[in-house]
């Protein structure tokens, strides 16, 4: 959920101006902002599983920290989605342990 | 380092948060060339998630909030033409005061003759069953998420700890437009200050003392808490368990200065609880043990915004002042002001034992591990 209104911070103006593709299904977004923020907007907050024991995570740290948050995105794996910014078009995967390189067999 | 661009600078500030801007600034204002490499795509650290005001005296800006004071440190760096370079990860530093970082996916060398580390802190995190579940978060994740991105990390959410982080964002979540179902803390006494506390007691959120979480429980996300009160012994107490249905969890239980560059260069350190662990061993100017190498901020000790922003002033007047851009006199002039600004802000129930600490940090004796 976005917040738009905010007593000290004012109104968030700002234009759903991008999409991305998650999992198949398109999600509104805006340029420059974090991918993980555009996830949350939507409710998606389970991001990838874990190698051994497939158990969900998602954003914990929020700045590029912890790697919690990483996802393949345009076939790369491993991406931190919560410092990686937003273009229209980005093709975002849930990722499955570490995850495959999009020309990896 | 064949391939690698190679640029030079005077001064090198890692970390373009609220020291290194501030250290920065007094670098330039002295005439020195300085350039700060931060990682992020935006400069500010930790500043811009701050949307509440300030302590501290008028010197301090205090009641001016967090975000403000960062969009006039930007004005100033930019009105001295601080050269702030983002989206550029430091990763080495060189004996010869080489910094290494990337840029574009390239790797770049900057070659400085002072280096001021102002990394930061990172948060702690808490384990306990099902901590790894999405939606236990740092409460620092949740502030950046409403405060910067303007999005919310859930609609329901239990608080773990008491200090002043988990307090101001307990109330920034409601300012934000979430539920804050209760807020509890393991100690039998709340950490941070009575003001922040009282806010979030008046808009009706439950602070439970010596409690604990037991463990988070949903799927595929978090769908309930179950929490347990604590003996005077830190033991859970049989029976008290409660279970609370909440989608998020933050987690604000400290922060720990982010280190890894001071070891590198083989600074000393000492183990100050007081200042959240291991830092690295500094004198009054900021310097550390190894010559031109200085620190400031939350890598010097977990602090705020304003302690890190005079740490920040000090290195910098004294990096223009070793390069010979300040004559000893003006300098000493300079620091003194700044001295007694920082000692101003460590006092009170809580600035004392940083004082106390940093004093101790500052009085250890160079040569060996603490
Ligand atoms: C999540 C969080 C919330 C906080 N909230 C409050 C609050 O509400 N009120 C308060 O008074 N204090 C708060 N603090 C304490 C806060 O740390 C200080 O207020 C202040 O921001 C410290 O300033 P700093 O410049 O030392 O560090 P920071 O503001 O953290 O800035 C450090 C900068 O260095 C960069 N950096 C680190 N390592 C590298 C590297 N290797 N390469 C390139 N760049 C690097 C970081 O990206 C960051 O931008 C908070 C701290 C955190 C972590
Ligand atoms: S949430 Fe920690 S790196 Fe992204």
């Amino acid at each position: 959920m976005r917040v738009v209104k905010h007593p000290i911070l004012g109104d968030d103006r700002r234009k759903r101006d991008a999409a991305i593709i998650v999992d198949g299904n398109r999600v509104d977004a805006i340029t420059g902002e974090p991918i993980a923020a555009a996830l949350m907007a939507a409710g998606i907050r389970k991001f990838r599983v874990t190698p051994r024991f497939g158990s969900p995570r998602g954003l914990f740290c929020g700045i590029g920290r912890c790697i919690d948050c990483v996802m393949t995105v345009d076939g790369q794996p491993n991406v931190r989605t919560c410092v990686t910014p937003v273009k229209d078009g980005m093709i975002v995967e849930t990722q499955t342990g570490l995850g495959k390189w999009a020309d990896e067999p | 380092m064949g391939g690698r661009t190679v640029k030079t600078t005077q001064v090198a500030v890692i970390g373009a948060g609220p020291a290194g801007l501030a250290a920065a600034i007094e670098v330039a204002r002295a005439g020195g060339s300085v350039t700060v490499i931060d990682e992020n795509a935006k400069p500010g650290g930790q500043l811009f998630k701050q949307i509440h005001k300030f302590f501290g005296s008028r010197e301090h800006r205090a009641g001016v909030r967090g975000f403000h004071i960062g969009e006039q440190l930007l004005v100033e760096t930019r009105e001295l033409n601080v050269e702030v370079l983002l989206d550029s990860p430091v990763y080495a530093l060189f004996p010869d005061k080489t910094v290494g970082y990337i840029h574009d996916g390239k790797e770049v060398c900057l070659k400085a003759e002072k280096i001021i580390i102002a990394a930061g802190a990172a948060e702690n995190a808490l384990a306990f069953p099902g901590s790894t579940l999405p939606g236990v978060m740092g409460a620092g994740a949740a502030q950046t998420m409403i405060n910067v991105h303007r999005v919310l990390p859930g609609k329901r959410i239990l608080m773990i700890g008491s200090g002043n982080v988990g307090l101001i964002v307990s109330y920034q979540l409601m300012q934000a437009g979430a539920d804050v179902a209760a807020l509890i803390e393991a100690a039998p006494q709340i950490g941070g200050y009575g003001v922040h506390a009282a806010k979030i007691l008046r808009a009706g959120v439950p602070i439970h003392l010596s409690h604990t979480v037991k463990r988070a429980m949903g799927k595929d996300q978090v769908e309930s808490v179950e929490m347990m009160e604590l003996d005077a012994r830190w033991q859970p107490v049989a029976g008290s368990e409660k279970i609370l249905a909440v989608d998020t969890v933050c987690i604000a239980v400290g922060l720990t200065p982010l280190t890894e560059l001071a070891w590198l260069m083989g600074c000393e350190f000492a183990f100050v609880p007081g200042l959240g662990g291991h830092v690295p061993k500094h004198d009054l100017n900021m310097e550390t043990t190894v010559p031109g190498v200085f620190v400031a901020g939350d890598i010097s000790g977990v602090e705020e915004a304003s302690t890190a922003m005079e740490e920040g002033r000090l290195a910098g007047t004294a990096c223009a002042e070793g390069l010979g851009l300040l004559e000893r006199e003006r300098a000493r002039d300079l620091k003194t002001v700044i001295w007694e600004r920082m000692n101003a802000l460590r006092t009170g129930p809580f600035g004392d034992g940083r004082r106390k600490a940093k004093d101790h940090l500052v009085g250890l004796p160079v040569g060996g591990y603490e």
